[in-house]
């Protein structure tokens, strides 16, 4: 039996679905069993970040409403055998599908995989209930900006609420020059005033914009930072301790030298 | 005749230099009273009972006093014109009545991390061992005490008392209200000064004001249960 975990952030746009994509495939880098659920209804994204969207003929809407089996709207990853997509319809909203149904089709994935990662659509309403319904975990994804944490912190106030346990944290697209001048909010604050673990820290990286494009999630990429630090964040769930990425940038070999001679 | 001589008991009318003081006897009828009080003021021809403006307090003693009754008795004193009905004052509350002010009186512990969206109402005082994030609100009818930082909106005395005051570790509020009195934040905080504070109405001013927590004592000695 294996673990849900639901990706929110409430505002739209912080990167719910590139990390959804990047932890499943950084779990299924490890050799887990992983599938990945795109609840984002009427405005489906995981398959074209995924680069699957040509493979898809059932989705999550048939599923609920039985006019095909579960296992034939899965959709298998190119890349991994043990990774798989049930992805959202297009032509329908939110609304066509209940929580109780969602329910029911991720504890019928829980029996068969190790991690059911639930992708969650942008907003507090119905879209937000259907996916966190099946949840035994949560994982919510900010940026490190004013608004996107005031959504945070509601969207954990709705969390706490639900049967399930406390949610973790993710910083992304930090850009660390602008948050040690103070222009940004850091790492710090963030977790001092949402008050929940922090999972991991993702720097803004345009590799991530550059994969997405290509439909090969930035996991893949053996040495991006994004893609070390989605890596790191999946070792962590899978309950090893890694240390948080030190997000100095490179010093240049002068700096080292300094470094080692302790005059820095 | 002797009859009329208990009558007269029932209702005492006692002049102060605040006003008249109408004495109800607890032990007869209400009917009783209110029948005796009716002679007293068409009967009396007493100086008191025409003369100039005059506010009456009542005291029924350990009688209690529906809404009824209080009714009642407002209906015969406006009979005349000049007496205004101040207060009714009786030594006996409901249960209910007695519930209610002991949870006005009651600090209400809370331990959380009150987050954006999210209302958090006290009837009492409210002591929260946490944050109240921006976009927040807690609520009190009496004091807020605050042992975290203050971001979102407080609210004390809602119903009404000025007296009540929002104390916080760090006091950066997107907005404080006490009874109906709204001050909205600077439109940013200072970096310095993290000293505990505390926010209450000032007797000249009518307005709020924030002091730091060492004032509280002289500015609201009251709150001070170890007299």
């Amino acid at each position: 039996m294996g673990e849900a975990i639901v990706i929110t952030s409430g505002k739209g746009g912080v990167g719910k679905t590139t990390t959804s994509a990047n932890l499943g495939t950084a779990l299924a880098l490890s050799g887990k069993k992983v599938c990945l659920v795109d609840t984002d209804i009427g405005l489906r994204n995981l398959d074209v970040l995924m680069g699957l969207e040509n493979r898809i003929i059932y989705d999550l809407v048939d599923v609920a409403e039985e006019r095909c089996k579960l296992k034939q709207a899965l959709i298998k990853d190119k890349r991994f055998e043990c990774l798989y997509l049930l992805p959202a319809a297009q032509t329908k909203d939110k609304s066509s599908i209940t929580p109780e149904q969602v329910k029911k089709i991720v504890q019928e994935l829980k029996q068969d995989y190790d991690y059911v990662i639930i992708d969650c659509p942008a907003g507090i309403e119905q879209g937000f209930k259907n996916a966190i319904a099946g949840a035994d975990k949560s994982i919510v994804v900010t940026n490190p900006e004013t608004a996107s944490m005031r959504d945070a912190d509601r969207i954990i106030g709705l969390l706490e609420q639900e049967d399930m346990e406390p949610p973790k944290l993710i910083v992304n697209r930090l850009r660390n020059h602008l948050a040690k001048n103070g222009d940004m909010l850091d790492v710090d604050e963030i977790v001092s005033v949402l008050s929940i673990e922090l999972l991991g820290v993702v720097i803004d990286d345009e590799n991530v914009i550059k994969a997405a494009n290509k439909g090969e999630p930035v996991a893949l990429q053996p040495d991006s930072k994004a893609s070390i630090a989605y890596r790191n964040i999946a070792r962590r769930i899978l309950g090893e301790s890694v240390p948080l990425l030190s997000l100095e940038e490179d010093k240049g070999f002068f700096g080292k030298i300094k470094t080692l001679l302790g005059m820095k | 005749m002797a009859m009329v001589q208990k009558l007269q008991h029932n209702v005492t009318i006692k002049g102060t230099k605040d006003g008249l003081v109408l004495l109800l006897d607890d032990k007869c009828s209400f009917d009783l009273l209110i029948e005796e009080l009716n002679d007293k003021l068409t009967a009396g021809s007493s100086q008191m009972l025409s003369g100039p403006v005059i506010s009456v307090k009542v005291k029924a003693g350990n009688r209690y006093l529906t809404a009824e009754q209080e009714e009642k008795l407002t209906e015969v004193l406006k009979q005349k014109e000049n007496l205004i009905l101040d207060d009714f004052d009786s030594n006996v509350i409901t249960k209910a009545e007695a519930e209610e002010m002991r949870k006005d009186a009651q600090v209400v512990t809370v331990s959380k991390v009150v987050r954006s969206g999210q209302v958090l109402d006290i009837q009492g005082d409210l002591l929260l061992i946490g944050d109240v994030n921006p976009g927040a609100t807690v609520m009190a009818t009496g004091n807020i005490y605050i042992l975290g930082s203050l971001k979102g909106i407080a609210h004390c005395g809602t119903k009404g008392n000025e007296e009540a005051i929002i104390a916080a570790s760090v006091m950066k509020p997107s907005q404080l209200r006490i009874a109906h009195y709204i001050n909205r934040a600077p439109d940013s905080y200072p970096e310095i000064g993290n000293e505990m504070e505390f926010a209450y109405i000032s007797n000249e001013e009518k307005q709020i004001r924030i002091d730091r927590i060492n004032a509280v004592h002289r500015l609201r000695p009251k709150l001070n249960s170890l007299l």
